[in-house]
């Protein structure tokens, strides 16, 4: 399987390129979507919460940049497991003609939604800049900001995995597609973008399971730690997000190569 | 003489399950598997086809439309699995079934010659080197920066073409493809063809138009429900097919 990604790297890197090109292509303002795009929702959000709920925005030291986190890796989880998804539906006339190893399509795609992501976190370099300089409410900044790689890494293996398992998912069942969009507003509102679990005032523990079963919790958790509270993470978040995260790719490559012999059939 | 061969075809069969209405989602999945309705019908598109092709031989595949032509293609091009039997192909593949399947839209000429490319296993560094060749065997020079989805039909598959030939692959795979373009390009496209038969390259040519395979092929088959009912020598192969198919009119 490795032997022909290397083989088809040219190809990996074609359509990563495509994916990059063709996103700003037709907009006026191109690659600064990428920049306005996080920063307006994030404005968005700490209004509706900060604002208009009154929700007391000093107990997570910096409420904007506590929600610009949060919101940039469920962003880009949604976002990249969308994308490959629709890969292989999407390629069918290229699949129906040549032959091409089809993982290529969900995995190139996540890469190149790993890259504008990438670009899009220099918002949260601008922001932590700015509160910085001009607010009285600083982020906590520690050497364990440069440590903020091993979350998105996870993050990436995470959504690779489940790229898989969705486009395999999406050549058999096409209403896959709106089941997933309800489940990706789930997964937002389980993710502790808005809040802070030990803020919720419940005390019902399945609940909370819940909210601990969430990988992204694990990682979105992680990441804050870093950048935001200037702290080592809690292991049991790396360990549990991590061992997720293989073991759904491990899940995506089995029923994948199970299943890729199918897809001309259904596509 | 090379003697190993560059197609070799063994015991071929595929099987398709035909489902009276194509299911493609979970609320019908469901409620068919709860009425128990689902049924599903075998066909075999193809059936125990045996054949080989040395390097430099050119077949001509014939049949009716249904008899499995496009997809014992698709067998070789490496598209489709076989259900039984096994099939080797040695070198290059270039596939010109549809010609332009693998452009994307949005993209311009320019892109999608190195998009194409790579779909068929090339460099960037590779393409760039045919890059001006292929530009200018499909006449679309001062075209190449727009986006295909702007491009006539005939533009497109004169693209499509150009790249595909450029490569110099060892297994050609043409699909009636050669009758693309206007009457000019049409020439030029086969004068491709015949230069890279020249060449040495195997030619695997699916068409009803049995003049044009007597002249590019030396072999060939027919094709008649998934079975193959001739393989020989084109003249022999194509007077029976003529015969075939005159005498059912």
């Amino acid at each position: 399987m490795f032997k022909n990604l290397y083989k088809y790297r040219w190809l990996t890197g074609e359509i990563v390129r495509k994916n990059i090109k063709l996103q700003y292509r037709n907009s006026v303002l191109g690659v600064f979507w990428t920049f306005l795009q996080p920063l307006l929702t994030t404005l968005v959000l700490v209004m509706v919460f900060s604002r208009l709920l009154g929700r007391d925005s000093k107990a997570v030291l910096n409420y904007p940049v506590f929600i610009l986190c949060g919101r940039l890796l469920y962003e880009f989880y949604t976002q990249s497991t969308k994308r490959a998804m629709r890969s292989i539906t999407l390629s069918a006339s290229v699949i129906k003609k040549v032959y091409i190893p089809k993982y290529i399509y969900p995995l190139s795609n996540v890469i190149s939604t790993f890259i504008t992501f990438c670009i899009s976190m220099l918002v949260l370099v601008a922001f932590i800049v700015y509160f910085q300089l001009f607010s009285d409410t600083p982020v906590n900044l520690t050497p364990y900001a440069l440590l903020a790689w091993a979350p998105l890494l996870i993050l990436f293996i995470l959504c690779t995995g489940v790229g898989l398992i969705l486009s395999v998912l999406e050549v058999f069942f096409r209403d896959i597609e709106y089941l997933y969009d309800v489940f990706c507003m789930l997964i937002f509102y389980l993710s502790p973008i808005i809040y802070q679990v030990n803020q919720l005032k419940t005390a019902n523990q399945w609940v909370l399971r819940a909210l601990m079963a969430n990988p992204l919790y694990a990682i979105i958790s992680m990441f804050r730690s870093c950048v935001l509270f200037g702290e080592m993470w809690n292991w049991n978040w790396f360990y549990y997000s991590l061992g997720f995260s293989v073991l759904m790719v491990l899940i995506g490559a089995a029923l994948f190569y199970k299943k890729q012999d199918q897809f001309i059939l259904h596509i | 003489m090379d003697i190993t061969p560059a197609v070799s075809v063994n015991g071929v069969s595929i099987m398709f399950n035909l489902n009276n209405e194509k299911i493609d989602n979970v609320k019908e999945y469901f409620i068919k598997l709860v009425t128990r309705r689902l049924h599903y019908a075998e066909f075999w598109a193809l059936k125990n086809i045996s054949f080989e092709l040395m390097p430099g031989e050119r077949l001509g595949v014939l049949g009716l439309n249904g008899a499995g032509k496009s997809t014992l293609l698709k067998v070789i091009a490496g598209v489709m699995k076989p259900t039984k039997g096994t099939v080797s192909v040695r070198g290059v593949v270039a596939p010109l079934l549809e010609l332009g399947a693998g452009f994307d839209m949005n993209y311009s000429g320019k892109e999608n010659i190195f998009l194409y490319g790579a779909t068929m296993g090339y460099s960037r560094k590779f393409i760039a080197s045919k890059y001006d060749e292929i530009v200018a065997f499909s006449e679309l020079k001062e075209f190449i920066d727009v986006p295909v989805k702007n491009y006539s039909s005939g533009m497109r598959a004169r693209l499509g073409f150009s790249i595909a030939t450029a490569v110099e692959p060892e297994v050609l795979i043409l699909d009636e493809v050669l009758s693309v373009g206007d009457a000019k390009f049409r020439r030029k496209s086969e004068a491709r063809v015949q230069s890279m038969i020249d060449r040495g390259v195997t030619v695997l040519f699916v068409s009803h138009n049995t003049p044009q395979v007597r002249t590019l092929c030396d072999k060939a088959m027919i094709l008649k429900k998934g079975e193959m009912i001739m393989f020989g020598d084109v003249g022999e192969v194509c007077d029976v097919y003529d015969e075939m198919t005159n005498g059912k009119k």
